[in-house]
């Protein structure tokens, strides 16, 4: 099986194939992700090491003050004792001081990395295609850039600076266990044995189980948001009871594989604990031996144990780091593989620069093809003359929405290619190919915000005798007036009551004020009342002019006017001519048509 | 409502974690054991090495040993069952809050959806309720635990010497307003960052939800610039957040050391002077490195907490709110349904409309006769929409009453309420889940040949050719089907529910004229035994039904049958009539 990005994202165990390449994929964006901060995360390892350092000198000031500020100041001498209170209370504001920046320090690399990794995702699942989003759904893009980067802003949060520091001071105290006494440091490094293999099965357990609950939590965000955005239909439905029993179940399975992962550092860290304190006793027997053997003194005893102690000491921040790793890590298994999907229609390489807009179409031999090799359009041409209005017309099904979207590129033709003025739409910079062709589908999407800022979505920066102008073209003006608050009016809030006709009006202001050389209207007036659909057959008249246009509509009468009617059945041309020759003829379009007058009545 | 602190509003989360607290008490104490024995260990090391020199036996520092051993063994068992005894309470504990928060989300009516994005919701649902089990088994239990600490530790200290533990515990006091202040400002700005997270969620969802208009105008860029924006400002107040924690862990760790250090040069003047001993201040000095750690923690379990509570806060917004569309204490019941529908001076504004407004629906009358069909007719915005979504309870009247064979329909329970009255919207809904469960999710358990019958009158053959067929999984988790095929599917929906009342919301605006068509001959069948009620933009349309009724400033202006009004009514010519006739009007008025 192909780990190749998000392809068997829901699979737990991976062989060693699949485990490597996850792990080069994720390690390798963990260093993407570090490489813009590491010069202020080597400063921050810094501060943290400065602090740690002045506070250890803590003790060492203490004693200074009982052996030395203590006998002058028997002998009326204070100076001593103010002096190295003095430097306690120097090294401890110091300290402080150093820790604080260090936060800060650290929070601004950890939020650097965070608004990096937040926009990174963002922009690249912008640029994926529909094709992409059609079958990764939107709960589980949702649950990447939400629940996945929680993880790994913990992560973060947990201290790598502090678990780094905390590794060096292992190695500082084994190092002068070494110098002190070699036969302890033996003993200890006997510990790492148990202390390998608890870590191998900690490693082992918590890959898989973290993995699970990356899963089971997509699974219950997925849930949530489907829920949430068809609660009208949840509700009519009475869909309620059924869900709450599919929720109940995932927030189970979530919760168990959860607590699993929690049970398990639950284990892991006390484990570490009993390592540490039986290294400690085992140092201390044998010392102590050798104390009574006259071999060792005291007061290395003392030390070697109160090093071996120590060593131990930051034990429980590097577990408590790993463990966040751990968590984190197979959220970057899960983030990495979205950000290895490539774009199925990329940005050009070598664009081509789009000079005078005309809005000449021209297919060639083009063929679409699901992945799947079904066939959905079978090798054909067309030419679209630039400023021709045409009117594709057919059966569900016919083939109308893919032509629509090759045109737009939201795909790319399976062989075969499409222009526009002579110029590939795949040599096209993206920008320049959107500004050049709009299309407005029946899905009349708002976003939240102000009706203005969703008309100018169209053309942003545009002013607002720009937005009325366009609303009063489409006939939007009205009702958007009658809106609360006017063109100010927050369609989030008040989503419900902005009707599925009236969405339709706001994104045809939207594609009117883009002003596009081709424009793609797919069943964009499906919802409209009689009365607003003139309007927009009126604006049309005044929006298509020196455009080129290609309307898909069932009500045929957006088809008066159409310069040219291209009629398809079964992914195929099957008549193309003028309206009027085609209500004249006696092929499909005519009892089309004809039906259609009927049922006017 | 009242402004409640931190304490109060944390505590509002103890009925829900009631199961838990036993444990929970348990790990507490567990904790503070721990904690006692690691205290413990040093001393004791300290003691055996000052004995070690002058014994020198192997029993005693085997005995020794296995102490010291033994010790360690407890602490690290301590570990385990604290770790134990609250983990595991802890997730039953948050898996029972979110499904709490999600069934609650589910009986909120609409208009509560309309009003809240839903990033905002999933921001709660799964960020803030693992931030309460987290402060739970782990925040609540180690600031109790640390809390007892150092309360122990200064009796302790009290006991070494009363003159320098008051010192301590005065110098310390700062401390206490440090810490309420502290909380004042952080909840602010905690507040303000889990709800610029929740911005960001709803960004996100918008971003993917409407990925087609972001494509189709090129506005990927502009979109993640905007998207940008909100993720710096959430960074801004995280770093706010931070620089706030960095000021209090600066006083927590240092005012501790300056009390020592006074404590010392106070310590040591009493030697001089004779009145402590030496073994005395030592002692002293040790447990108050001892308490460092506990005193120290006491600054981010401060921040822990507070993030709990403003977790909390938001919990309960939702939970708080009342669902305003709820079931009748005693309802009442219709046996048979017949499907008689009426709306008694029905008036309907929505919640923030401007006052000077007029009702949306301002008196409406509509009496339809079971079996018979209504066409409901006016301009976009007139509030037909609205006014179906009425007799589904999906929004309440906000005055008179609707009426299903005489029983006003706020005495009925909503599921029985919405198992009499089945709707198919204008934008078709669909789950992930099977075609089969989809049709049949008004009425599950119906034979196949029913479904078969729904599928047939909605023009829905096609669902059979899918790749598994009636099995074939749809929605968003499955296959994309088109607007049409969507439309059909959610009209199977209704039909299959075999409602009494049809309420279909413009449901063949999608299809071609010639589905149209087909759909409308197979619809008359079911029209012929249900009452239904159908917003129509088409004479086609209207064509369905046995009665129009014109919806204008909010009233029904006008009800008959539709050659009669197109022959009499002049706004109901402008609304219904074909373009051409419109066209002519048009030239008409220049």
């Amino acid at each position: 099986m192909s780990m190749q990005g998000v392809q068997n994202e829901e699979k737990i165990h991976l062989n060693k194939e699949e485990q490597a390449r996850v792990k080069a994929r994720s390690l390798k964006l963990l260093g993407e992700i570090v490489r813009p901060v590491r010069s202020r995360l080597f400063m921050s390892l810094a501060l943290v090491m400065t602090s740690q350092a002045l506070r250890v000198s803590g003790p060492f000031l203490i004693a200074m003050v009982i052996e030395q500020g203590l006998p002058a100041a028997q002998a009326g001498d204070f100076s001593v004792l103010y002096w190295t209170v003095g430097g306690i209370f120097a090294t401890t504001v110091f300290a402080g001081i150093t820790i604080a920046f260090f936060m800060r320090f650290a929070a601004k690399v950890n939020q650097d990395i965070m608004f990096g990794l937040r926009k990174r995702l963002f922009r690249h699942t912008q640029n994926l295609s529909i094709e992409f989003h059609e079958t990764y759904t939107s709960g589980r893009v949702i649950a990447r850039q939400t629940s996945d980067l929680d993880s790994i802003k913990e992560l973060l949060d947990s201290g790598g600076s502090e678990m780094i520091s905390g590794i060096l001071f292992m190695l500082f105290t084994a190092i002068a266990l070494i110098a002190l006494d070699f036969t302890s440091f033996l003993i200890m490094l006997v510990s790492f044995i148990p202390l390998f293999f608890l870590t191998r099965w900690f490693q082992k357990n918590t890959r898989i189980n973290y993995r699970k609950t990356r899963v089971a939590s997509a699974k219950l965000i997925v849930h949530f948001v489907e829920t949430m955005t068809g609660i009208r239909a949840v509700k009519a439905f009475r869909k309620e009871k059924r869900n709450e029993d599919t929720y109940k179940e995932l927030v189970e399975d979530y919760r168990f594989v959860n607590a699993r992962v929690i049970q398990l550092f639950g284990i892991y860290d006390p484990g570490l604990i009993m390592i540490g304190n039986l290294t400690v006793s085992f140092v201390l027997l044998w010392g102590g031996y050798r104390v009574i053997q006259g071999d060792l003194g005291i007061g290395v005893l003392i030390a070697a144990i109160l090093y071996a102690r120590s060593f131990y000491d930051p034990m429980e921040n590097i577990a408590m780091f790993y463990n966040s790793y751990q968590s984190a890590n197979s959220a970057l298994e899960k983030i990495s593989g979205v950000l290895e999907e490539e774009p199925s229609v990329p940005d050009p390489v070598d664009s081509l620069p789009l000079a005078p807009r005309k809005g000449h179409l021209n297919f060639n031999t083009v063929e679409f093809a699901y992945s799947n090799g079904k066939v959905v359009l079978p090798p054909f041409n067309l030419d679209i003359p630039a400023g021709q209005t045409i009117a594709l017309v057919g059966t569900t099904g016919a083939g109308k929405s893919t032509m629509a979207k090759l045109i737009s590129r939201f795909y790319d033709p399976s062989s075969g290619n499409v222009e526009l003025d002579g110029v590939d739409l795949r040599k096209l910079k993206d920008d320049d190919l959107r500004k050049a062709i709009v299309m407005v589908t029946q899905e009349a999407y708002l976003f939240s915000g102000t009706v203005a800022e969703n008309i100018s979505l169209g053309k942003p920066g545009a002013t607002r005798e720009e937005v009325e102008a366009s609303a009063k073209a489409v006939g939007a003006h009205e009702f958007i007036l009658s809106l609360p608050d006017g063109y100010d009016t927050d369609v989030n809030k008040r989503g419900g009551r902005v009707s599925a006709g009236q969405r339709q009006l706001i994104s045809f202001a939207r594609a009117f004020i883009a002003d596009p050389t081709v424009l793609i209207l797919d069943e964009a007036t499906s919802s409209l009342d009689i009365p607003s659909e003139r309007m927009v057959q009126h604006g049309l008249q005044t929006l298509l002019a020196g455009r080129t246009a290609i309307i898909i509509a069932h009500r045929l009468s957006t088809v008066s006017i159409a310069d040219r009617v291209i009629v398809m059945e079964h992914g195929k041309m099957i008549e193309d001519d003028t309206p009027a020759k085609l209500i004249a003829g006696t092929g499909k379009f005519a009892k089309m048509h004809k039906a259609w007058r009927d049922s006017l009545v | 409502m009242k402004k409640l602190g931190t304490v109060g509003t944390l505590l509002r989360i103890f009925p829900y974690a009631k199961s838990a607290l036993p444990r929970v008490m348990l790990g507490t104490l567990a904790a503070l054991l721990g904690h006692l024995f690691a205290l413990a260990i040093p001393r004791y090391l300290q003691g055996l090495i000052n004995n070690l020199a002058k014994t020198e036996t192997f029993e005693a520092l085997l005995i020794a040993v296995l102490t010291v051993l033994g010790m360690g063994l407890l602490e690290a068992t301590m570990v385990l069952l604290r770790r134990w005894l609250v983990l595991t309470p802890g997730t039953h504990v948050e898996a029972g809050l979110r499904k709490t928060l999600y069934a609650k989300l589910q009986d909120l009516p609409v208009a509560f959806h309309d009003k809240w994005p839903s990033g905002q919701l999933l921001s709660r649902v799964t960020g803030d309720l693992s931030m309460i089990r987290r402060w739970l088994s782990f925040g609540l239990v180690l600031l109790v635990a640390n809390l007892l600490t150092i309360i122990v530790g200064f009796v302790v200290l009290y006991s070494y010497n009363a003159i320098l533990a008051t010192i301590f515990l005065v110098i310390m006091s700062p401390l206490w307003v440090l810490g309420f202040r502290f909380e004042k400002e952080y909840h602010v700005t905690a507040r303000m960052s889990q709800d610029q997270a929740g911005d960001l969620a709803t960004a996100v969802e918008e971003s993917v939800h409407g990925i087609r208009v972001i494509k189709a105008f090129g506005r990927g860029s502009f979109m993640t610039e905007k998207f940008a924006k909100d993720a710096m400002n959430l960074r801004g107040t995280e770093l706010k957040k931070a620089n706030m924690v960095s000021k209090l862990w600066f006083f927590f760790s240092t005012i501790p050391d300056v009390a020592l250090g006074i404590c010392l040069i106070v310590g040591i003047g009493q030697i001089v002077n004779g009145d402590l001993s030496l073994g005395a201040l030592s002692a002293f000095i040790l447990t108050t490195r001892v308490l460092h750690w506990p005193i120290d923690s006491i600054g981010f379990l401060l921040s822990m907490t507070i993030d709990a509570r403003t977790a909390v806060e938001r919990f309960f917004e939702v939970i708080d709110t009342k669902v305003d569309i709820a079931d009748p204490e005693t309802a009442k019941e219709i046996d048979k349904p017949t499907g008689r529908l009426v709306f008694e001076n029905v008036h309907f504004r929505y919640s923030d409309a401007p006052l000077d407004q007029p009702d949306l629906l301002d008196g409406i009358n509509l009496e339809i006769e079971p079996g018979e069909s209504v066409a409901l007719i006016g301009i976009t915005g007139s509030g037909k929409t609205s006014l179906t979504a009425l007799a589904t309870r999906l929004y309440e009247v906000t005055g008179g009453s609707v009426k299903l064979d005489g029983v006003d329909i706020r005495d009925l329970t909503r599921e029985d309420l919405r198992s009499h009255i089945a709707m198919a919207f204008e934008d078709s809904t669909l789950f992930s889940d099977t075609i089969r469960n989809n049709v049949l999710l008004g009425r599950p358990g119906s034979t196949e040949a029913e479904l078969a019958q729904a599928l047939e009158i909605a023009q829905a053959g096609f669902a059979y050719e899918l790749p598994d067929g009636l099995d074939t999984k749809i929605g968003e988790e499955g296959l994309s089907l088109s607007g049409g095929q969507r439309q059909r599917i959610a009209l199977a929906r209704a039909v299959a529910a075999k409602p009494a009342v049809l309420v279909l919301d413009d449901p063949l605006s999608a299809l071609d004229v010639d589905t149209e068509a087909m759909v409308e001959d197979a619809l008359r069948t079911v029209l012929k035994a249900t009452t239904a009620l159908i917003v129509a933009h088409r004479p086609s349309t209207v064509q369905l039904a046995d009665r129009v009724a014109l919806l204008q400033d909010g009233k029904i202006t006008a009800i008959g049958k539709h050659s009669d009004l197109l022959a009499t009514n002049d706004h109901y010519r402008y609304v219904i009539s074909s373009l051409d006739a419109a066209g002519k009007m048009i030239e008409v008025n220049d």
